[in-house]
């Protein structure tokens, strides 16, 4: 059974999609999926346990060894992120059976959880697989149930939303298959270890080229770097809550999660760093990204589009950690991901929980609401307090992290751009408090009460992670630091 | 050297065609259908690369010692259910479109989004 974890990891989220449909009632589908979401969470934890005292994990699927047959392999990078995605996933499904209830109709319940439970295999597969093309395989699952669940929001513009995200998500996909293609003609072989072994020989060719940037374009597409973000915004916004929540957290660290995969381990730091001007050109996108993406939050109506240009933003800084291609660096990025996921969670669910009383996210209807849902808008500040980066927050670990890595480069403009991008969040989260607190309720509104406690649980669970891992930081840092290094160790 | 890899030039063409159409066309309808043809010209790529010339179908008999390679033919199977399933979806969306908005044309629902937020800030002033 234990040999078993990484395929599990996967197949349990995938044969349970099915089996929601049977059970039919929606409260049933939702005690379904949260014990599956749990499993998977439980599974992830004892696989990073493994990991950490022995190692990489290599699974061969059906008994074929690789390179014929496909493989999964669990190393730090994977593990951690396997954790990230299935624990914010159980977590954000707590408040799921009642935010739905407002935002959905009632006969499309039980498909929301199917969607939903496809959607979390799709990105577990991701990260498992050893394998370049099941890569894309398990990319299109997740996409594809995206793309149906963001429609299932209750404004229409929720599917016009998911139809660009269609448009942009389908092209990304496609520039994703043309480069494994190109890959694979010019090495033989799908298995991401081989590839990595092989593609030193044939590297200075054009074909190599040409994978390597339709590949790196194609995952820029998904995880929204500045400017391929246009598809985020609406589709975060119109989303329901709770998908909101789900995929602000996930979603794009998948991707993300995929760059550092390819130029890491596949390509080598040399190639994606030296033979190709990537360093530059990603860290010019990532500033800038910090910087529009921001400017843009701070004239946004919608509290949700606010969070959705903070999220671009974030992943900016993702980038920029990136950009710095050291072992710190790396760090930065990766702890941020698992910080940012912390975040944005919490923000979205506590949103979805402003959605549940009073049914809009407008910034004018939080008039006043600091005193109407205190503990609500308590989470968003402590959220927002954790996005600027304030100390006793995660915020600040990954930002503490990302400023040592670009000093320790030398990179003095750029820890200074940094710390500026976060004079800005402190701007957009300001208008938030403001209107919360300083301002009169409104007079028209019926009164409004506090959020059922099936949002404050776990909205408070991922504030009170947000502090407990910017306070114990052994955890994420361990890790981080360990996937990094075996990163920087693999490569040529 | 151009003749020879006339396949891949189609790949090109085709490619170039397809994404055109999903950028220039305003309709939702003629956008899926670039999707699609530019998804098809990926079909080709794989199906082109894995061919060897003068190369049988892979089957195990007497008398063929050279066959063309599965694997691509095998992956772009997976890719056409793929992109089977995105054009479907994509179809839905353009009817749920049609239904909510009244139009499928992408300019033509941008202006009602833009005019629904627009009454709807006169509303509340």
């Amino acid at each position: 059974m234990l040999a078993h974890l990484p395929v599990l990891q996967v197949i349990v989220p995938l044969m349970a999609a099915p089996a929601c449909l049977i059970l039919g009632r929606s409260s049933l589908a939702w005690l379904f999926s949260l014990i599956v979401s749990a499993t998977a969470c439980l599974i992830s934890i004892t696989l990073l346990q493994q990991v950490m005292t022995s190692g990489t994990i290599i699974y061969a699927l059906g008994g074929w060894n690789a390179p014929w047959g496909i493989e999964y392999r669990i190393d730090e990078l994977n593990a951690y992120l396997l954790l990230i995605i299935s624990a914010i996933s159980t977590v954000i499904l707590l408040a799921s059976h009642t935010s739905i209830k407002k935002e959905i109709p009632k006969d499309r319940h039980t498909l929301f959880y199917v969607l939903y439970l496809l959607s979390l295999a799709g990105m577990l597969g991701i990260v498992a697989t050893g394998d370049a093309f099941n890569v894309f395989v398990f990319l299109e699952i997740s996409s594809l149930s995206a793309y149906s669940l963001i429609s299932m929001g209750k404004d229409r513009r929720s599917i016009w939303a998911s139809y660009q995200y269609l448009i942009m998500g389908t092209i990304g996909a496609t520039f994703i298959l043309i480069g494994i293609g190109l890959m694979y003609q010019m090495t033989g072989t799908l298995n991401m270890e081989d590839l990595a072994k092989r593609l030193p020989e044939v590297a200075q060719t054009r074909t190599v080229f040409a994978a390597f940037v339709f590949f790196i374009v194609g995952v820029c597409l998904k995880l929204a770097l500045f400017p391929l973000h246009l598809w985020l915004p609406n589709a975060y916004a119109y989303a329901p809550s709770i998908i909101t929540a789900f995929f602000a957290a996930t979603s794009t660290k998948v991707a993300v999660y995929l760059l550092i995969r390819f130029t890491f381990s596949i390509f080598g730091l040399s190639f994606s760093f030296t033979t190709l001007p990537l360093q530059t050109i990603f860290l010019t996108l990532g500033l800038l990204g910090i910087f529009a993406a921001s400017i843009a939050a701070i004239y946004q109506k919608n509290v949700k589009h606010l969070f959705a240009y903070s999220s671009v933003a974030q992943i900016g800084y993702m980038i920029v950690g990136y950009s710095i291609s050291t072992t710190t660096g790396l760090m930065a990025t990766l702890l941020h991901l698992f910080n940012h996921a912390l975040m944005k969670g919490a923000l979205f669910l506590a949103l979805g929980a402003v959605m549940y009383r009073i049914g809009s996210t407008q910034l004018r209807d939080f008039q006043g609401l600091g005193r109407q849902m205190p503990i609500t808008v308590a989470a968003i500040v402590a959220g927002g307090l954790s996005l600027i980066g304030v100390p006793l927050t995660v915020g600040f670990i990954s930002k503490w992290y990302l400023v040592l890595a670009a000093i320790e480069s030398g990179w003095w403009p750029v820890a200074v751009l940094i710390l500026l991008g976060s004079l800005l969040a402190i701007v957009y989260v300001w208008r938030i408090v403001e209107m919360a607190y300083f301002k009169e309720p409104l007079m028209n509104r019926e009164p409004v009460k506090e959020a059922p406690l099936a949002f404050l649980v776990p909205v408070w669970m991922l504030v009170s992670a947000n502090i407990y891992f910017g306070v114990d930081t052994r955890l994420s840092v361990q890790v981080a630091q360990a996937a990094s290094q075996s990163l920087f160790g693999v490569s040529p | 050297m151009i003749l020879g890899l006339y396949n891949y030039w189609v790949v090109v063409v085709l490619m170039m065609i397809g994404f055109y159409i999903v950028i220039a066309q305003g309709n939702l309808i003629k956008k899926i259908v670039g999707l699609n043809i530019f998804q098809t010209s990926v079909f080709i790529l794989y199906i082109s690369m894995a061919k060897v010339e003068g190369g049988t179908a892979p089957i195990l008999a007497e008398g063929i010692s050279q066959f063309s390679n599965p694997l691509p033919h095998v992956l772009i199977l997976t890719a056409i259910v793929v992109g089977i399933a995105t054009t479907a979806l994509g179809l839905a969306l353009a009817v749920r479109i049609k239904e909510a908005y009244g139009s499928i044309e992408e300019d033509e629902i941008q202006d009602r989004d833009n005019k629904e937020s627009s009454t709807m800030k006169g509303k509340k002033c």
